[in-house]
């Protein structure tokens, strides 16, 4: 317990901060993922075959490809690419991107593959006739999709997102390797300078399941709350 | 585009890759065991078993992988007990560590999908085979365990998808499997985008084949309803 406590004798505190560290990553994450899935929901639902195939190379490739090599990609490739934007404009120095950025980009695409396939399967077992009638009734497309299609579609991709946040919550550990000082990272520091990784591997495993724990007992809350009336 | 060190690095990721099938394809078939053992003690009426069960698959599945592997490849080490058992000459292999964590977690999920496709069997077939006198023994080996199976292939084909890609984790405890490889490339060439797109493109045909095999498979074996 001695090696728990807050201050400068223990680990209590940094652990603290790494969790927080932890939960703010997955959550950018999963925000990332959402505008990921906002934009190439649409593109899968097209007629247009041509964006059909982009939407699908993207779900496919990512969801087909281990998370720890895209986290190499952008961990390797992120400043190369960001220096090479950079050089067009006439700017030669080393540019460093912070490892909060390219950690919650790589693990925020990933869980944006998961979401835009949830995204999907809620709109499409929408029931046809909520569509039509509200075409018949000339309601414009904001309305249309924010009063009508949305409310509905939250209600059948709780559960499924409440998955992919799990997904998401899991992957940010796979950050660690970039130097992010998270759950996994500040575990692995602990372990390292008091010889007793047991002891700090086993509790990062339990600060992993009260996160899952706590983020189900709310989601579950949520998904009461968009399903009333059913 | 460096196309000469796309072609050069493709024979040794394609190297690596067979360690990671090995990885794979071995805690596949020990995770299927286990999942079987705790997917049954999950349908016992004995509420300590019971609870037991639900508390593993729910450990291995709340946590991430990589801490499964760091407790079992540097946590258990530590114990000096297990060090003078034979048990240690094991867990000092790195490979075997991944193997047993990859083991335990594939085994929480396929028992999760196990039980669930044992839930779902209709009471009716199974009082159909009582009330023609066969043992409940043969009731659960010949009836129950090959309607589970099939009932829950596109589950299963899924989580050896999510396994393929777990296996990348072992990279983290110094075994050069394909994402090891890659990473070791990448770290001493710097062209992060080069090696990626060789390395995916294996990952990805190995989960085109593992999704066709399952498709093929559950055609094979639907019920002609």
């Amino acid at each position: 317990m001695e090696l728990l406590a807050f201050g400068k004798t223990g680990w209590g505190d940094e652990l603290f901060i790494a969790t927080l560290m932890t939960i703010a990553v997955s959550i950018t994450a999963m925000l990332i993922g959402f505008i990921f899935a906002l934009i190439f929901t649409p593109l899968k639902l097209s007629k247009n075959k041509f964006l059909n195939i982009i939407a699908n190379c993207y779900t496919t490739i990512i969801r087909g490809v281990p998370e720890l090599l895209v986290i190499y990609l952008f961990f390797f490739g992120g400043s190369g690419a960001v220096m090479f934007v950079a050089s067009i404009f006439g700017y030669n120095d080393y540019i460093e991107i912070n490892a909060f950025i390219t950690g919650s980009l790589a693990i925020g695409i990933i869980s944006g593959a998961y979401s835009t396939e949830v995204f999907r399967g809620a709109i499409q077992s929408i029931d046809k006739g909520q569509f039509e009638a509200s075409k018949v009734l000339g309601l414009k497309k904001p309305i249309h999709f924010f009063k009508v299609i949305m409310p509905q579609m939250l209600r059948l991709a709780i559960p499924n997102l409440s998955n992919v946040w799990q997904i998401t919550l899991k992957d940010t550990s796979l950050i660690s390797v970039t130097g992010l000082v998270e759950i996994m990272r500040q575990s692995y520091i602990a372990a390292g300078s008091t010889r007793d990784p047991l002891f700090f591997y086993s509790f990062a495993a339990i600060l992993y399941l009260l996160l899952t724990f706590l983020s189900m007992k709310l989601i579950n809350k949520l998904e009461l709350k968009y399903s009333r009336g059913y | 585009m460096d196309f000469e060190l796309m072609i050069n690095s493709f024979p040794k990721l394609l190297n690596a890759a067979v360690i990671t099938l090995k990885l794979l394809s071995v805690s596949l078939i020990v995770g299927l065991f286990i999942g079987l053992l705790f997917a049954i003690l999950r349908l016992n009426k004995n509420i300590f078993i019971n609870k037991f069960a639900y508390g593993y698959s729910y450990v291995f599945r709340g946590t991430p992988l990589l801490v499964q592997i760091f407790i079992i490849y540097f946590g258990l080490g530590q114990i000096e007990y297990l060090r003078s058992t034979f048990l240690w000459v094991i867990l000092k292999e790195p490979y075997w560590c991944a193997i047993i964590a990859f083991a335990l977690n594939t085994g929480a999920y396929t028992s999760e999908i196990l039980r669930s496709a044992f839930q779902t069997i209709q009471p009716g077939i199974i009082e159909a085979g009582k009330s023609l006198g066969i043992s409940n023994k043969i009731i659960f080996y010949k009836i129950q365990i090959p309607i589970a199976i099939r009932q829950s292939l596109p589950a299963y084909g899924n989580e050896i998808i999510l396994m393929m890609k777990g296996t990348s984790l072992a990279s983290t405890v110094t075994i050069m499997d394909l994402t090891g490889v890659a990473k070791y490339i990448i770290s001493t060439t710097f062209k992060p985008i080069e090696v990626f797109i060789v390395a995916g493109g294996i990952y990805l045909f190995m989960t085109f084949i593992i999704h066709n095999v399952i498709k093929y498979l559950e055609k094979k074996y639907s019920f002609s309803q």
